[in-house]
């Protein structure tokens, strides 16, 4: 019997929940700052192929987490089919998320690093999270125009092991691959850059 | 905007080294420390609540609940907005706290890293209220993207990568790609 998602096995209250959500913020805030993400510069670097931080954090990341959650469903501990998956629509992400590689190079943040930057004292960051709730606003009262748009391209909750027709391991071990290999290349790119 | 004019004022010819908190600056972590940290505290997000971060989220509840109370009635003709400022909505609450406890954290990490310091992160060609409204902008365009794409690069790249959803690698690869593709046509403003 899995004992994971603790908050879907009816083990903890809401109250609980909530107070383990500011918890895991703290955590994830701090992280952020460490991987020196409250700075438009550093993230901005990776657009300009400067510094390869958001790519190499980013990706490993997401190996460990995919890891972790693997491990712990095969330990029985955690059910993988039980967590939250992101329901899949190819055209609303994909053009949401074109726009969005644009407005993090403009504006220099992506929403979460914009509030560890607002903690570090940027100014700016202030500004971009007015603009983000402008962006809502926008979306919210245009709502009529964008529905279509935000069902483009459904096709559910789909996996990549579903799609692809492979085991998650399989996928998981090939992601890890990419991310060490990604790692050294950029990393020696950056190197190469600094001479 | 004569706010904007006011705040440019005090802030022309302040440099981020003359704000600086006492704290000795420590380093960055390394890429792969910070990208494990970040990996187990996703993970800490599965394993509790059953489900990952999100970046977005909450500014919209902000957003929803804020454009409720002062236009209550047009709030409520939106239909797309009644899921922010309903209270029933609790995925809504949960990234409210997730959100605090970001800021936080961020405060907490800038603090003792002897990061923390009042200053406008802008490339040198460009004034402070040209990058203001540039992050005005930007945020704009990743506030209405975040709806579209139906999460940021927190709730999309890492929550949706890290649980092999296959429309969020595909938000990955287009985030990456946009960003590619617009830095060129800007290179001035953050040199």
């Amino acid at each position: 019997m899995n004992a994971a998602p603790l908050a879907k096995m009816g083990l903890i209250t809401m109250e609980v929940n909530l107070i383990l959500a500011g918890l895991i913020g703290f955590g994830f805030g701090f992280m952020l700052e460490r991987a020196g993400f409250g700075s438009a510069h550093r993230l901005v670097g990776q657009w300009y192929m400067r510094d390869w931080s958001v790519f190499k954090v980013m990706f490993t990341g997401v190996v460990t987490a995919l890891f972790g959650v693997l491990i712990l469903d095969g330990l029985g501990l955690m059910s993988f089919e039980a967590l939250y998956l992101n329901k899949t629509y190819w055209g609303a992400q994909i053009i949401g998320g074109l726009v969005m590689g644009a407005g993090f190079v403009i504006g220099g943040y992506c929403p979460g690093t914009s509030f560890v930057a607002l903690a570090s004292g940027k100014l700016d960051a202030l500004f971009y999270i007015l603009g983000m709730s402008f962006g809502v606003l926008v979306f919210s009262e245009g709502w009529d125009y964008f529905e279509t748009l935000q069902n483009l391209g459904s096709s559910g909750r789909l996996t990549l092991d579903e799609w692809l027709g492979l085991n998650p391991w399989l996928i998981a071990v090939v992601l890890l691959l990419v991310a060490v290999i990604g790692y050294r290349l950029t990393t020696a790119l950056e190197n190469k850059l600094k001479q | 905007m004569m706010s904007m004019e006011v705040l440019e004022k005090t802030m022309n010819g302040m440099t981020a080294s003359e704000n600086e908190h006492e704290v000795k600056r420590q380093p960055y972590w390394p890429n792969w420390a910070a990208g494990v940290g970040l990996g187990l505290i996703l993970l800490a997000a599965f394993y509790i609540a059953g489900r990952g971060l999100g970046g977005s989220g909450a500014l919209s509840r902000a957003t929803g609940v804020v454009l409720h109370t002062v236009m209550t009635e047009h709030a409520e003709s939106l239909d797309y907005f009644s899921r922010y400022y309903r209270g029933e909505y609790w995925m809504n609450d949960w990234l409210v706290f997730q959100m605090i406890g970001v800021f936080l954290g961020g405060l907490f990490g800038a603090l003792t890293a002897g990061r923390f310091g009042k200053s406008v992160d802008k490339g040198e060609s460009i004034t402070n209220s040209q990058r203001f409204w540039y992050a005005f902008l930007g945020g704009g365009l990743m506030g209405w993207g975040a709806r579209l794409a139906r999460g940021c690069t927190s709730g999309q790249a890492l929550s949706g990568g890290a649980t092999l959803a296959a429309g969020s690698w595909a938000f990955m690869l287009a985030l990456f790609l946009g960003g590619f593709a617009t830095a060129y046509f800007i290179r001035g403003m953050w040199k």
